[in-house]
């Protein structure tokens, strides 16, 4: 499944918040990844000095690319690398995909899903949902999605234009500000609250699939709400990030 | 050879001898779950040995309290690569637990509250390897780190030290839990850096 290192060449990145970007990598023999995995990125100093850490990847499919879009950690090693040093043309080396749990496919065993998909994100937690997002379109699924999506800001917000794009029949998107709504907006910014998570989500009576992804905070508090709310506990799949 | 990161020095380079391979330091206390936190009342929590004759050796939350309880120093690795060193917990041995159970087989798949499972050799819980702990940092555990108790194994990737654990069922083979068959070694040896099949 992860057979060794495989060297990935950037061929774009994108500024996508005032911390965040995006940056897609070329990477010859990647065998494709499924919506939700990650995948190992080592980086190398010249004397040899190495770092690992492991993303989300915010693409999937078969092809031999990829897309991450990385935060930067104030006091990361990594993450203010990929965001502000990256070039076009700069190699850096991979290892996956990773993680068989925190996953959707558009079909299994060659029937379609047509299960209700409930994504909830916080910050940079989009980027794991956004891959089923994608791969959700791409596959023409007419599973009944739905996404919340926690920001700080609306600058916050990866993926912004593509989202609004998508969103229509089969993907409904709710916006969550936390500390400052756009110009007119019709709630005040504040946290996702358990009110809100009821009114925004699809109902535990439909037995929707559900996945969370965020700051562990965040996930926390909404994982159990999700519960309160009537969720299976084996259908709310998360991953957190950060301390608790 | 590896490829070298252009721009790329490294800030952190950490030399500790107690760092394994792949792993950088943390202050923090990340948390990997892949599900919603249970909520246990220790009135109603019960551990569970259970061997492959069918009989099972159980413990209430009072029972257990009433077992010697050792203070554990230790140094704990995550297989998402951060590790956390000398971090102090308290709990009681597995030997203590297993001191009156009767079996032959040689592996444990050790359950949780919330359905989560995980696979180990029974001889990696014994001789002052693994508790079941209970307080971290002088604080009983919290939920989200496993709380009220959780299976303690530093000595393998952090995984394998099953969250709100209730029970162990001897195996005779090396059945995988939750995450090794969602991808993670089946043993989890972070000297070894067995992450992922």
């Amino acid at each position: 499944m992860t057979s060794g290192w495989k060297v990935g060449t950037v061929v774009s990145t994108r500024t996508e918040t005032p911390t965040g970007r995006s940056i897609t990598i070329d990477v010859p023999g990647w065998p494709g990844n499924i919506a939700g995995q990650h995948v190992d990125v080592r980086l190398s100093a010249p004397d040899g000095y190495q770092a690992v850490r492991s993303y989300s990847i915010a693409s999937a499919g078969d092809d031999e690319w990829l897309q991450l879009a990385v935060d930067r950690l104030p006091d990361g090693e990594v993450s203010p690398y990929l965001v502000d040093e990256l070039q076009n043309g700069d190699q850096l080396e991979l290892r996956g995909p990773l993680g068989g749990w925190f996953v959707w496919r558009p079909e299994v065993d060659g029937v379609p899903q047509t299960t209700d998909v409930q994504l909830i994100g916080g910050g940079s937690g989009i980027v794991p949902l956004v891959a089923m997002i994608r791969a959700h379109a791409a596959s023409g699924s007419s599973a009944k999605f739905r996404l919340l999506y926690s920001v700080r800001t609306p600058e916050d917000v990866f993926f912004a234009d593509e989202l609004k794009a998508l969103a229509g029949d089969t993907l409904e998107i709710t916006w969550v500000y936390t500390r400052q709504a756009p110009e007119g907006w019709p709630t005040p910014a504040g946290r996702v609250t358990l009110d809100a998570l009821r009114d925004a989500t699809f109902p535990a009576s439909g037995s929707p699939a559900v996945f969370v992804c965020g700051p562990t905070g965040f996930v926390e508090s909404v994982a159990t709400w999700l519960v309160e709310l009537g969720h299976e506990p084996a259908s709310v799949k998360t991953e957190r990030f950060g301390g608790a | 050879m590896a490829v070298i990161s252009r721009g790329f020095t490294g800030r952190r380079r950490e030399q500790s001898p107690d760092l394994p391979p792949g792993q950088f330091l943390t202050e923090d206390f990340p948390v990997l779950s892949a599900g919603p936190t249970p909520d246990i009342d220790t009135a109603d929590w019960e551990f569970t040995i259970r061997t492959e004759s069918g009989q099972t050796h159980s413990w209430t939350w009072d029972q257990l309290m009433a077992l010697p309880i050792e203070d554990i120093g230790t140094d704990i690795h995550c297989v998402t690569r951060w590790s956390k060193l000398g971090t102090s917990w308290r709990g009681v041995s597995l030997d203590t637990l297993f001191a009156d159970v009767d079996t032959t087989d040689a592996y444990v798949m050790a359950h949780s509250y919330g359905g989560y499972t995980t696979n180990l050799p029974l001889e990696d819980l014994l001789d002052g390897k693994a508790w079941i702990a209970f307080e971290f940092d002088g604080e009983p555990l919290h939920p989200e780190h496993g709380g009220p108790a959780r299976l303690l194994v530093p000595h393998l990737y952090f995984w394998k030290s099953a969250k709100w654990i209730r029970g162990l069922v001897m195996h005779s083979d090396d059945d995988p839990g939750f995450w090794e068959q969602n991808g993670y070694h089946i043993y989890g040896d972070p000297w070894r850096e067995q992450r992922y099949w």
